[in-house]
């Protein structure tokens, strides 16, 4: 499906700030795999998800994404089979527009034609999925009105709608109350389960990248310093992690323990 | 003379829904405006001097408009140079090519031709010609106002529109937004240079200088029309402009007509668009601002109820 191979991203290179990013990733996601990503921050978690998804081009390496070589094409391009959603909630919608163009224009992907955009059936189609988070009376108000929670989910909603073949979820809880968190992050796991997304997702919670998905793979100093999938990912404890993490890195994990949540 | 007033503010607002596409909906403060509008008068002056008919003059106009459009944003989108200067330089440049477009002359006038007001007064022949001209005019704005409307309503309007308020929905929808841009910018200069096309065929002339300081005045249109009513939906953004243009001319009209008795001269009319800009941004930061203090004021009567039922 994806395989990431000898990635590296250096920035601003020859200048006083350079800074390796990304050292030599190598990383193969199959069809159907959900991946947490874990690590502190500055360990280069974002700066995958940004080469994966074309935000910046590579330094040095590969992408291929289904058997295609995506590694200098332009984000938009590869928008077309991978859908993003950050942690800022107001960067996946378009809040100066209502809730029904926002959803009308997520049905596919690709520069638009004239088409006539919104019709009957598709504003049936849009309050039934919206049914779930509530969302389902206010097609025609501006999204710019939605609260952090309700805007994540619309663009959860609005990303799962072109069935992208990668999902990248960037810490897309993070911002929101422990309430939202979780619907948004339900919503996420019925998606992921529905329809049989192929997905990585970036989190700061531990126990919760044990208990969700199939590998978890944990980043530090833009190195992958642990893998884990399956039984051997189910077995793990966030003690366990933590002593895996100062026994690879050789150094205290105290610095780093508070930006790491052992869950809740 | 309201007839005046009315074919003016209706001319105009063919210019302000062109500032509209850049300022409001993409969001790009672009000044190719000031040159795309005079332009329009030239390319269309230049045509019905030379015998073209009034309908390819305006077509040509328009695409005259379109292209001032492009390059603004092949500037913007290949140098990455902010909007603001690429239309700048777009606008600076294009007057050196308004002077070539009517020959090397400040202006060419429109006189013992035929143009599309000669031709209202024919075909609305029943009514005297003050109102020809305000059904004419009346009737092409509205066109341009349903196809603006039709277009801002299909999946390529919504896109442009998304694009002004979050550039990165668009990317993650697979579209190319320097595509988008020139498309947005295209059809924006192209109005504009059509209102510059009838204003050269309204007034008898085309000028070099038609253009100065037009994208204020769009502005302080828009802004005033935003005062009329709130709304998201196009069709009555559309009308706020065009209304809002309509009341901008009748203040202008009222200031040459009265200004004199508090000592405004036309002199003075760039200088109070300016100030009617400003203090409209003032007034909707002070509104914004007055609804934020109303909604944390209840927020924190609402906290002090919770604490005091619990």
């Amino acid at each position: 499906m994806l395989d990431i191979k000898h990635v590296t991203k250096v920035f601003f290179p020859g200048t006083v700030n350079e800074k390796v990013a990304l050292q030599d990733i190598n990383l193969h996601i199959n069809e159907g795999d959900v991946v947490c990503v874990i690590g502190s921050n500055g360990s280069g978690k974002s700066t995958l998800f940004n080469m994966i998804a074309g935000t910046f081009p590579v330094t040095a390496g590969t992408i291929t994404l289904d058997g295609k070589d995506i590694t200098k094409a332009p984000e938009y391009k590869r928008a077309f089979e991978i859908g993003r959603i950050f942690q800022d909630p107001t960067k996946g919608t378009s809040a100066n527009m209502s809730i029904q163009d926002n959803m009308a224009l997520s049905l596919r992907k690709g520069m638009r034609g004239l088409k006539y955009s919104l019709n009957q059936e598709k504003k049936n189609f849009f309050r039934q999925i919206l049914e779930p988070v509530g969302l389902q009376d206010r097609l025609e108000d501006n999204v710019g009105l939605l609260s952090g929670g309700q805007r994540q989910a619309l663009t959860l909603i609005m990303a799962c709608m072109s069935h992208p073949k990668l999902l990248l979820l960037d810490e897309h809880t993070a911002a929101l109350d422990p309430a939202n968190a979780r619907i948004v992050m339900e919503l996420t796991e019925k998606y992921i389960a529905q329809e049989k997304f192929t997905a990585m997702m970036i989190t700061h919670n531990m126990q919760f990248a044990i208990e969700f998905g199939n590998r978890l793979i944990m980043m530090d100093e833009g190195k992958i310093i642990l893998e884990a999938s399956g039984d051997e990912k189910r077995n793990l404890t966030v003690p366990d992690l933590i002593a895996r993490f100062r026994e690879i890195r050789n150094k205290d994990f105290a610095d780093d323990e508070g930006l790491l949540t052992e869950g809740n | 003379m309201i007839e005046g007033i009315f074919v003016e503010g209706l001319i105009f607002s063919v210019m302000a829904l062109g500032i509209l596409i850049s300022y409001r909906i993409l969001d790009i403060a672009d000044l190719t405006c000031d040159g795309s509008v005079a332009t329009g008068a030239a390319v269309a002056a230049i045509c019905i001097t030379n015998g073209w008919s009034i309908p390819a003059a305006m077509v040509l106009a328009f695409i005259a408009g379109v292209l001032c459009g492009l390059c603004t944003a092949a500037i913007h989108n290949h140098l990455h140079i902010p909007g603001l200067l690429a239309g700048i330089l777009t606008m600076t440049m294009l007057y050196s090519v308004n002077l070539r477009i009517l020959g090397n002359k400040a202006n060419v006038p429109l006189v013992r031709v035929d143009t599309m007001y000669d031709f209202f007064h024919q075909i609305f022949a029943f009514m005297p010609q003050a109102f020809a001209s305000l059904a004419g005019t009346l009737l092409m704005v509205l066109v341009v106002k349903v196809i603006f409307d039709l277009f801002f309503r299909c999946d390529m309007g919504v896109a442009i529109g998304a694009l002004g308020g979050n550039e990165q929905v668009v990317i993650s929808l697979g579209m190319n937004v320097s595509t988008l841009k020139y498309i947005g910018l295209g059809l924006s200069n192209g109005l504009i240079a059509l209102s510059g096309a009838m204003l050269a065929q309204y007034q008898g002339f085309a000028d070099a200088n038609l253009g100065q300081g037009m994208v204020v005045q769009g502005l302080a249109a828009i802004m005033l029309g935003e005062f009329l009513f709130r709304s998201n939906r196009i069709s009555l953004i559309t009308l706020r402009v065009i209304l809002g243009s309509i009341i901008y001319k009748g203040l202008m009209f009222l200031g040459r007509r009265y200004g004199y008795l508090v000592g405004i001269t036309p002199n003075d009319f760039k200088l109070l668009t300016g100030l009617l800009v400003i203090i409209s941004l003032i007034i909707a930061s002070t509104r914004t601002k007055m609804a934020e203090d109303k909604a944390r004021k209840e927020a924190v009567a609402r906290v002090m109820e919770d604490k005091k039922n619990a």
